[in-house]
C-alpha cells in the first residue's frame, strides 16, 4: 500500500475534492503556518470553488484567504478564533455568507456529532511516517501537542498529512494514527518556527497587570478551592500568566500539590510541574519552546485531544473537572457577559477559543482585565458580542476592584475576609467612567458577518459588519 | 492671543496625545484623529476648545493624534502646545 | 503614616493614571530627574492637571520639584502649591538658605492664592555632601520641613564613592541624616533600592534602613512597594509585645508599683515609648486587630 503522493495537487485530486466541499485545518502552527495557504493555493489552481474552510483558528499569516474569498474559491469559514487581516476583512464585509464561530469544545462536539462534516482534513504534521502516523514533537517545525487536529483526523472523510520531516516507520509516539490517514505529502516546509511558538513566554512587567494578578491570586486563595488536588488553567498573556507567579508561593505555604494544569501550556506551568506543584499537565496546545520540549520528554505532560479537552458532548471532558480558570476579556457587561470576539469598535479581533468552555466547566471562572484600556472602560452596559454568557462567569478582577457575580453568593461570602477591594460590577463601571468619561453608545452595526455558536450549538450572538 | 509659530506637545504612547499647533486662518480649527473617536469624539473636541477659550486663543490650527488620553491629559498637552506656540511673543 | 513612597515620572500619562493602585502610602510625582529639560513645561502642566482630575485614592501626593539652580523651581511651585499636595520635595538642597528661599516663595504663592501660609510642607532631598553635612540645619530651617530624604545616587557621585548594592558607602550619610532628622523631630526617608530584579536584596536593604531608624523608604518600582510596606509595618509579634507592655504598665500604676518587669526584663521608659509607637502605627495601619483610624 502506498499513501505517499508525489505532489500536494495529486493528494487533493486523489482525495476527491470537489466544488462545495469542506476542508479542515488545525492551528497548532499558529502564525507560522504555511500549510493552509499552500493547500488553498493549490485548490484554487485546480479550479475548485465554493469551499468551506473549517479551521480551528486563523491568524494574520492566513491573509491570502481573503483573495480566495474574493475569487469565490472560499464561500464559507468556520473557526474558533481569527485575528489580523482576515478578521478585519470579514468585519468589513468581504464575505457574503456569515462566518460561523465555535469554541474549542464546540467545534469537536459539532464534528463528532456529525453536525459538521469534513470532506478532507489537511493536517500539518511536524513529523510523520509514510503511512501517516504523525506527531508534533519532532522535526524542524515542532509545535508540541496536536490536540486540535485529532478529531479532524478521526471524522473527516479523507485525511491528508502534510509534513516536512518524514521519519522511519512506525513513528512513535503518534498523535495522529495511520488508521485514519489516506494520503501523505512531503513538502519543503510546513511552517516558520518563529511564528509557531515563542522562544520563551515572558512574564509581564506591567505594574497594572501585576496588581491584577496579585488580586486574582488572592481571590483563588480565599475561594476555598486552593487545596490538595487543585486544578488550574490560565492564558499565556499579561495578567493571566502572572497569576501563576503569585499562586506558587501560596501553594508552597499551604503545602499542597495540584492534580493538573490544563490548556494551552507555557513554560511557567512546565516549571510548576517540574517543581512538583502539579502532578500532571494536560496539553491541547503548546505556547512556547519549553512546553514543546516538556511534552516530548516528560511522561507527566500529556497531549489531549480537543474532544477530551472541552467537548460538551463527551461523556466527560477535562474542563468539567477544572477548579479555576483565569480568562481575559475585551469587554464585560454588567450581566457578566464577556466579549472576546471583537474590540470596542466592533472589529473582530479574536474568538472564544476555549473561553466559554472553561468558563462553563470550571468551579471558579475568573475574568482578569484592566478597568480601562487607554480610554475605554472594560465594563459596559451591554457587550458588543456575547462570547461567554454571564451565567458561567464568577468574578471580574481589575486593578481597582473585584466584582463577584451576585449569583455566586458563596464566593461573595468567602471573599469578605480577603481584604480585597470588593465592589458591585455597576460600581466598577461607574469607577471606570469617572476616569474615562462616559463613552457614546455604539452606532448600530451593519449586516451580520458572523454567527457565534455557543458550545452547545445554539446561536448565542451575531457580529455585525463595521460598514454600516 | 496669537499663535506665532508651530509647536508640538505630547507623545503617541498609549493614554497620551500628540498635539500640533500652527497659526490659524482666522479662527480656531481643531482636527482630531483618535482611536476612541467614536466613543469620545465630542468630549475630546470640547476639551480642546475649552483650553483654547481659557487661554484666549482665537486663531489657531490645532491637530490631535490621540491614543486614548483622558481629558486632563488632552487639556495638558493642548495647553503646553499653545504656550510653546506663543512663546516667541515674550 | 508613610512607610513607602513610590516615584512616578511626571510626564507619563499612563503611569499617572494608575499611580495609586500600588498601595504606596505616598506617590512622589517627579518633575525633576524623570523629565528631560525640553519637557519640563509639559510635565508641570500634566502633573497639575492630573492632581486636579484624578483621585489618587488612599495615597498621599508629594511633588518633586527642580533644584534652585535649574531656574524651574518657581514655576514648579507656582503650579503645585495651590493644589495643596501633602509635601513638596525640593532637590539638591545644600543648606538652610535653600529652604528659606523656597519657603519664602511658597509663602508668597500661598498668599496670592488665599491659602493659609505654611499650609504645604517640605521634604528636602539631601543628595550632596554639603546637604548631608547640613542636615540638622536644613531640618530646623523652617517649620515647613516635615521630613528629610536621602538621595544616594547623586550623593555617591558627589562623594566620588563607588555605588554598590551593599550600600556600605552611604552608611555614614544614612546615620547622619537619621540623627539630624530625629534631633529636629522630623521624619526621615531612605533612598530607593535600584535593582528591580532583586526582591531579596530589596528586603534586606529596607530592613537595614528600618534598623537605622528611617521612617520609611522610597521605591522606583511598584514591585518594591509591598516589600517596603511589610518591613516598615510592626509585626504581629511586635504588636502583641507592645500590648503586654502597656498592660503591665497599667497594672503597675494601679498597684502603685515603681519598677516593673515583663518576661524577666526591666520595662523602662524607652521600652514603653517604643510600645506606644508600635501601637500607634498598628492603629494607623489597621493591623493586629487594631481598628483602622
Amino acid at each position: 500500500m502506498n499513501k505517499m503522493t508525489s505532489t500536494l495537487g495529486e493528494a487533493i485530486r486523489l482525495a476527491g475534492l470537489r466544488d462545495g466541499m469542506t476542508v479542515s485545518f488545525h492551528h497548532h502552527l499558529r502564525n507560522g503556518d504555511y500549510v493552509l495557504n499552500m493547500v488553498m493555493a493549490e485548490i484554487a489552481a485546480q479550479g475548485i470553488r465554493d469551499l468551506t474552510v473549517q479551521a480551528s483558528s486563523l491568524f494574520d499569516c492566513h491573509a491570502p484567504l481573503v483573495d480566495h474569498i474574493r475569487s469565490g474559491v472560499v464561500t464559507g469559514i468556520e473557526t474558533d478564533y481569527m485575528n489580523g487581516y482576515i478578521a478585519k476583512s470579514i468585519s468589513e464585509g468581504v464575505m457574503p455568507r456569515p462566518v460561523v464561530f465555535r469554541s474549542h469544545g464546540g467545534r469537536p462536539a459539532a464534528i463528532t456529532s456529525g453536525r459538521v462534516h469534513i470532506d478532507v482534513a489537511f493536517i500539518a504534521a511536524p513529523a510523520a511516517d509514510k503511512m501517516g502516523n504523525a506527531n508534533g514533537v519532532d522535526g524542524p517545525a515542532a509545535c508540541g501537542s496536536l490536540g486540535y487536529a485529532i478529531p479532524d483526523s478521526r471524522f473527516a472523510d479523507k485525511v491528508v498529512i502534510l509534513t516536512d520531516f518524514l521519519t522511519d516507520y512506525p513513528l512513535t509516539p503518534a498523535s495522529i494514527e495511520e488508521t485514519d490517514v489516506d494520503f501523505v505529502v512531503k513538502v519543503d516546509s510546513i511552517g516558520d518556527p518563529k511564528g509557531i511558538v515563542s522562544g520563551t513566554t515572558r512574564m509581564t512587567r506591567d505594574p497594572v497587570a501585576l496588581t491584577i494578578a496579585r488580586y486574582a491570586s488572592r481571590v483563588i486563595q480565599f475561594s476555598g478551592l486552593l487545596k490538595e488536588g487543585f486544578s488550574f488553567q490560565t492564558g499565556a498573556g499579561g495578567a493571566s500568566l502572572a497569576v501563576t507567579q503569585y499562586l506558587k508561593p501560596l501553594m508552597k505555604d499551604l503545602g499542597i500539590t495540584g492534580s493538573f494544569g490544563l490548556g494551552g501550556i507555557t513554560g511557567y506551568l512546565v516549571d510548576m510541574l517540574k517543581e512538583g506543584y502539579f502532578k500532571r499537565l494536560m496539553d491541547v496546545q503548546c505556547f512556547d519552546l519549553q512546553a514543546v520540549e516538556s511534552i516530548k520528554a516528560n511522561p507527566l505532560h500529556h497531549e489531549v485531544s480537543a474532544v477530551r479537552y472541552a467537548s460538551p458532548l463527551a461523556k466527560s471532558a477535562l474542563v468539567d473537572s477544572l477548579d479555576v480558570v483565569v480568562l481575559g476579556a475585551t469587554q464585560i457587561d454588567t450581566g457578566f457577559n464577556v466579549n472576546v470576539h471583537t474590540d470596542s469598535g466592533g472589529y473582530i479581533t479574536g474568538g472564544s477559543g476555549g473561553h466559554s468552555d472553561t468558563a462553563a466547566g470550571a468551579k471558579l471562572s475568573m475574568i482578569v482585565a484592566p478597568l480601562y484600556r487607554a480610554r475605554l472602560p472594560i465594563v459596559v452596559d451591554k457587550v458588543l458580542c456575547v462570547s461567554t454568557p454571564g451565567s458561567t462567569v464568577d468574578v471580574l478582577v481589575t486593578q481597582r476592584g473585584v466584582a463577584v457575580n451576585p449569583a455566586n453568593t458563596q464566593l461573595k461570602d468567602s471573599l469578605k475576609a480577603s481584604g480585597l477591594p470588593l465592589y458591585e460590577i455597576e460600581e466598577l463601571k461607574q469607577m471606570a467612567e469617572s476616569y474615562t468619561g462616559t463613552p457614546a453608545h455604539n452606532r448600530p452595526m451593519g449586516r451580520v458577518v458572523a454567527d457565534v455558536e455557543y458550545r452547545d450549538g445554539s446561536i448565542i450572538d451575531h457580529i455585525g459588519s463595521v460598514i454600516r | 492671543m496669537k499663535i506665532l509659530r508651530n509647536a508640538v506637545a505630547g507623545t503617541l504612547e498609549s493614554n497620551d496625545v500628540l498635539v500640533a499647533v500652527s497659526p490659524g486662518g482666522g479662527s480656531v480649527q481643531v482636527d482630531v484623529e483618535s482611536i476612541v473617536l467614536e466613543q469620545f469624539g465630542p468630549q475630546i473636541l470640547k476639551a480642546v476648545t475649552d483650553v483654547a477659550e481659557i487661554m484666549h486663543v482665537t486663531d489657531a490650527a490645532i491637530r490631535l493624534e490621540d491614543r486614548g488620553a483622558l481629558d486632563c491629559t488632552i487639556k495638558a498637552r493642548v495647553e503646553t502646545a499653545l504656550r510653546r506656540a506663543m512663546e516667541a511673543q515674550k | 503614616m508613610r512607610r513607602s513612597m513610590l516615584f512616578i515620572p511626571g510626564n507619563s500619562p499612563a503611569m499617572l493614571l494608575n499611580a495609586d493602585i500600588h498601595q504606596a502610602d505616598a506617590v512622589i510625582l517627579d518633575l525633576e530627574d524623570a523629565v528631560s529639560p525640553s519637557e519640563k513645561d509639559a510635565a508641570r502642566i500634566l502633573v497639575r492637571n492630573a492632581i486636579s482630575a484624578l483621585k489618587f485614592k488612599g495615597t498621599e501626593i508629594i511633588v518633586r520639584v527642580n533644584p534652585l539652580d535649574s531656574g524651574y523651581t518657581r514655576a514648579d511651585l507656582e503650579n503645585m502649591v495651590p493644589l495643596n499636595p501633602s509635601l513638596i520635595m525640593p532637590t539638591k538642597v545644600s543648606g538652610a538658605d535653600d529652604i528659606r528661599s523656597i519657603a519664602a516663595m511658597m509663602t508668597q504663592i500661598e498668599g496670592a492664592n488665599g491659602q493659609e501660609p505654611g499650609a504645604v510642607g517640605l521634604m528636602p532631598l539631601l543628595e550632596t555632601a554639603e546637604g548631608v553635612l547640613n542636615a540638622y540645619a536644613i531640618a530646623k530651617a523652617d517649620k515647613r520641613v516635615k521630613a528629610l530624604f536621602l538621595g544616594a545616587e547623586d550623593l555617591t557621585s558627589d562623594l566620588q564613592a563607588i555605588r554598590s548594592k551593599s550600600s556600605q558607602e552611604i552608611f555614614y550619610a544614612r546615620g547622619q541624616i537619621v540623627m539630624a532628622a530625629r534631633a529636629a523631630g522630623v521624619d526621615v526617608y531612605d533612598t530607593p533600592f535600584t535593582d528591580v530584579n532583586d526582591d531579596d536584596g530589596m528586603a534586606e536593604d529596607a530592613q537595614f534602613a528600618r534598623a537605622l531608624g528611617f521612617t520609611g523608604k522610597s521605591a522606583i518600582s511598584p514591585r518594591h512597594v509591598s516589600i517596603i510596606n511589610e518591613v516598615f509595618s510592626p509585626s504581629l509579634k511586635d504588636i502583641d509585645y507592645a500590648r503586654e507592655v502597656m498592660a503591665v504598665i497599667e497594672e503597675a500604676k494601679r498597684l502603685g508599683k515603681g519598677a516593673i518587669s515583663l518576661h524577666g526584663k526591666m520595662v523602662d521608659k524607652p521600652i514603653v515609648d517604643r510600645a506606644r509607637r508600635v501601637l500607634e502605627a498598628a492603629r494607623a495601619l489597621g493591623l493586629g486587630g487594631a481598628k483602622h483610624e
